[in-house]
């Protein structure tokens, strides 16, 4: 199965599920937990179903494109449902099963791991999932988001596709990963890798760099004085990724580390707070016929 | 007729760190709910497996046991009116406590009547009291992490999935958090599906059929077996019982072992990388041969069958490999940074805000080391390798391989040191500065690696006591007491000519050159002294009884060699020497007489009348200057023998001399005399603490 057809594959499976599909956003960030399709709508009362590719940005990963496994961005297949169905581990499974991973011919295992974001205020309990000893998926009964308890409690399914497909395909180099018949994955990918890699590492301007963390801090606060949530969140989408580019390039001391993380946290609950007002002022209207119960 | 108890909780997979504890308690929360409600029961079982909790009691009775007990009410004067008819008081009495007057008798207490009346409480059927008593017992499980799900107002350690609560083979009714309880319980969530246990002893049976072990040391022997099996046929040698095999338990409910393989170009990177990756990451057990060297090859534990392990091996090798590669390149990379480069990079990590950063902590180990060596007149060579060691200890803590494995730190700064040339003794000094690591770790085994390991430590317990970071009760985030624990072990077996005191006084010293305290040395030192006391007390809490281990230390902490000694002396003579009391007995009515003696006065030979009181301080004073010297050579047995030896004349003293004399310089002379003695002996015990059966 190539990898475009893993995406179809998965996207129609939680579509049957009555997931609404959205597309990526089209805001750089670090995870698909970050999409505001997650870290503002799994707040609140409103039951939320959403599925979603995400393209996600890691500076510090980046490695010329020359590393087998390791890349400046990676690609998250995000589910996202509140409250968290009963019976999710087994769809989870049954997921897999689409994308022709039989358990019976594989060792696949639930491994604890609790998850945390600092930067977002987030924690959620719950498990790395193991396919023959790979980390294939991040699995989360988010607990807090933004520093607010999560209730009801939605839970994030995050596969990491170039693991799960450099597994499907067995193929040792991401690169060599098919994307569709006749296209690799480094056809596509590897000279961005390549470019991003030397951008991060020696030619950004950490000046400008620092300046626009503050510009875009400051138009975050402006943004929510005014209680506009959504454009606050995207300046602190874009304060987070400033800040791992500056951190990549190593311009930010281990001291100095702490109060850049705090910043972003402050600004991630003030927008996560703002945004539960904003939602309950309309009257929170996914609600819809009360609150619906699991 | 009693029947067995089942009290299964299905669950989401629960950590396995968590598992074993939690098995315990629901064990131990049923049988004392059990005892609590009067049902008689026999033995309960604890299974677990990832997915489930479960306890099986056997032999629950139907019924819980009748109550007979007696109730006092109120006086017979204030039970019956003038006219002898029961009062109003005594008539609500027997309408609290269900029974008619006729049924009171009286009976004196305390010189007054009272009515007494005797109540039979009729046990109520087990069944009706279980489906409570269950939901009791779960609501009040506690695990160190839980967590919320779906709309649920409730908290677990991960999401129930199923009940199954049977007594006999009816089932008990419990309901939490949507899901109800049944007799149905959930088999491998693979190879089994769902069936019915028909009544509770079938359990294991029902679950064995649906492929899941659920008896925690059947399931272990499956794996160590298999395991024990395969070194065998291979000549392999693998440390099967350890934590990593706890782990593995709990990650599986059929296990099955099959094994992989690695390139053997990764044998070039150190054994430890490689074990640290497989163990800690991916928990394979690492293969050895029989001389103890890594194989390229790894065992782990399916949960599943023999079924395409093939493909499982072929999966878990391509992981493996992929780690490997990482840890390659790391080794490959550190490698070409330069030890002097690394150690301007520490100048950029902080260690603590208030304390600087690790450059800093550099000096200031690199000061007290020297000053230390010194002290211990160690040879040049010795102090050379310490202060060279010192400079380097941390340089390891900015390279890729330390920051990817952290528990490396140490091994990996050993390794490089060796291949950038530094000196074998260096080198080894910068993996020894750690030790010891952890409760059961050897010291360090050289002794410029003591030194440099004493010097990071009191380095770090100085500066954290400066900044008001004193470890109170669980709170020790800094891992000050094993830090303190680890500067006394090593003290102690290379057996140092060091004080404590002298240790924080080099501590204190280096703070205050280079960047100061925050409190006053006096009070930092008292702090660590009384926190050092305890560190102390520990140690030989571990091998002596509480009473000598009381006693010793209150002659003094600051030599932990001496203590331990003066412990181990009066633990043997306490232990072998039948008439050790009395010696003691004799000591004590010294030190009992000695407190009344007049501080500062000296004896005086010339008032010495009596012959016994002259042979006491003839024998104290023939002992006594020996007595110090075996003292401070660390002779503890010699000392107490010399110290038993006082035993006659002081006995023979007491038995003929009236100390209380009436002649105040008399009485002032031999309260002297004693006060003398009583010193010598405290130097060695406060023997008034031994305790005696």
């Amino acid at each position: 199965m190539n990898f475009q057809q893993m995406i179809l594959t998965l996207q129609e499976f939680w579509a049957k599920q009555n997931c609404i599909l959205v597309q990526p956003y089209d805001t750089e960030k670090g995870a698909g937990t970050m999409n505001p399709m997650t870290f503002l709508r799994s707040l609140g009362p409103e039951p939320w179903k959403v599925a979603y590719v995400e393209p996600s940005r890691r500076p510090s990963d980046g490695r010329y494109g020359e590393n087998p496994n390791r890349l400046y961005q990676h690609h998250q297949f995000q589910v996202i449902i509140k409250p968290s169905p009963d019976n999710i581990q087994e769809l989870y499974l049954d997921s897999l099963k689409e994308l022709g991973v039989d358990p019976l011919k594989h060792d696949i295992r639930f491994v604890e791991d609790n998850w945390e974001n600092p930067s977002l205020g987030c924690a959620g309990l719950g498990w790395e999932v193991w396919l023959d000893g790979m980390e294939i998926t991040q699995f989360t009964y988010f607990q807090q988001v933004g520093g607010i308890e999560t209730n009801p409690v939605a839970v994030e399914i995050t596969y990491g596709m170039e693991r799960l497909a450099s597994y499907i395909q067995e193929k040792e180099n991401v690169f060599d990963l098919e994307w569709v018949e006749g296209i690799s994955y480094g056809d596509v990918f590897h000279h961005p890798e390549v470019e991003h890699s030397k951008y991060t590492f020696e030619v950004s301007d950490v000046k400008m760099l620092f300046t626009l963390f503050n510009m875009y801090e400051q138009e975050a606060n402006r943004a929510m004085s005014e209680h506009l949530v959504f454009p606050a969140y995207d300046y602190v989408l874009k304060c987070s990724h400033t800040f791992n580019l500056l951190d990549a390039r190593g311009a930010i001391s281990v001291t100095e580390r702490t109060g850049y993380i705090t910043r972003v946290r402050n600004l991630a609950r003030q927008v996560a707070a703002t945004y539960l007002e904003e939602r309950e002022k309309l009257g929170f209207p996914l609600l819809k016929g009360g609150v619906e119960h699991a | 007729m009693p029947k067995d108890l089942l009290f299964e909780i299905g669950l989401e997979e629960t950590p396995a760190r968590f598992i074993r504890a939690a098995m315990d308690q629901l064990k131990e929360r049923t049988v004392k709910w059990l005892d609590a409600s009067g049902i008689q029961h026999g033995t309960a079982h604890a299974y677990a497996t990832p997915r489930r909790l479960t306890v099986l009691v056997k032999d629950v009775a139907e019924k819980q046991e009748d109550v007979e007990e007696e109730v006092k009410g109120p006086s017979r004067k204030i039970a019956l009116d003038e006219n002898g008819n029961w009062s109003k008081a005594a008539l609500g009495f027997a309408r609290s406590q269900g029974v008619e007057p006729e049924q009171f008798t009286f009976r004196e207490l305390g010189g007054v009547e009272y009515i007494y009346v005797t109540k039979n409480t009729k046990g109520v059927y087990t069944s009706d009291v279980l489906p409570e008593g269950l939901l009791g017992i779960l609501t009040a499980m506690t695990f160190p992490k839980n967590m919320r799900w779906a709309s649920y107002d409730f908290k677990f350690v991960r999401p129930i999935k199923w009940i199954a609560a049977l007594f006999g083979s009816e089932v008990v009714p419990v309901s939490i958090a949507g899901v109800e309880s049944g007799n149905v319980t959930k088999g491998h969530r693979f190879l089994g599906s769902e069936a019915v246990i028909s009544e509770p002893a079938d359990y294991l049976d029902t679950l064995r059929r649906q492929h899941v072990i659920a008896d925690t040391e059947e399931r272990q022997k499956l794996i160590v077996d298999q395991i024990e099996k395969l070194a065998a046929e291979k000549g392999w040698n693998i440390a099967v019982k350890d934590d990593l095999l706890e782990e593995v338990l709990f990650l599986v409910e059929t296990p099955t072992v099959l094994v992989g393989t690695f390139d053997e170009s990764f044998l070039n990177i150190p054994q430890e990388v490689l074990i640290t990756s497989m163990r800690e990451h991916q928990r394979y057990f690492p293969v050895l041969d029989s001389k103890g060297s890594l194989l390229p090859f790894f065992v782990t534990v399916r949960n599943g069958n023999s079924d395409s392990l093939d493909v499982i091996s072929k999966g878990n090798e391509k992981v493996l490999r992929a780690r490997l590669s990482d840890a390659k390149f790391f080794y490959e990379e550190d490698q070409k940074l330069a030890i002097k480069d690394a150690l301007s990079k520490l100048e950029t990590i902080v260690f603590h805000e208030e304390l600087g950063t690790i450059g800093d902590k550099v000096r200031r180990i690199r000061r007290i080391a020297d000053n230390l060596a010194a002290k211990l007149s160690v040879d040049s060579s010795v102090r050379e390798t310490a202060n060279r060691g010192a400079e380097i200890c941390k340089f390891d803590l900015v390279t890729q391989m330390v920051y990817e494995f952290p528990e490396l730190q140490g091994v990996m700064g050993q390794d490089y040191a060796r291949k950038a040339g530094e000196s074998e003794a260096a080198a080894d000094v910068v993996f020894e500065h750690y030790q010891p690591r952890f409760a059961g770790d050897n010291v360090p085994a050289s002794l410029a690696g003591s030194i440099v390991s004493i010097a990071d430590k009191i380095d770090t317990i100085v500066g954290c006591f400066s900044i008001g970071i004193i470890p109170t009760g669980s709170q020790d985030p800094y891992g000050l007491r094993r830090q303190a624990q680890g500067i006394v072990q090593i003290v102690l077996e290379h057996k140092l000519d060091i004080q404590l005191s002298e240790i924080f006084a080099l501590g204190i010293e280096a703070h205050e050159a280079l960047r100061g305290l925050k409190r006053p040395a006096s009070q930092i030192s008292q702090d660590m002294n009384e926190f050092f006391g305890l560190r102390v007390k520990k140690i030989l809490s571990d091998d002596l009884r509480y009473d000598i281990v009381d006693a010793v230390i209150a002659a003094g902490h600051d030599n932990v060699v001496s203590v331990v000694k003066r412990g181990n002396a009066l633990a043997a003579a306490v232990n072998g020497q039948e008439d050790f009391k009395s010696t003691v007995d004799s000591f004590n009515r010294v030190s009992n007489l000695a407190a009344k003696a007049v501080s500062a006065e000296k004896v005086r030979s010339d008032l010495l009348n009596e012959a016994s009181e002259q042979a006491l301080y003839e024998a104290w004073q023939s002992a006594s200057a020996d007595y110090r010297q075996a003292l401070e050579q660390n002779e503890a047995e010699q000392a107490l023998h010399l110290l038993s030896g006082l035993k006659e004349p002081i006995t023979a003293f007491f038995d003929s001399v009236m100390v209380m004399a009436d002649d105040e310089q008399i009485r002032n002379n031999r309260l002297a005399l004693l006060a003398a003695i009583d010193e010598d002996l405290k130097a060695f015990a406060d023997f008034s603490k031994l305790v005696w059966a």
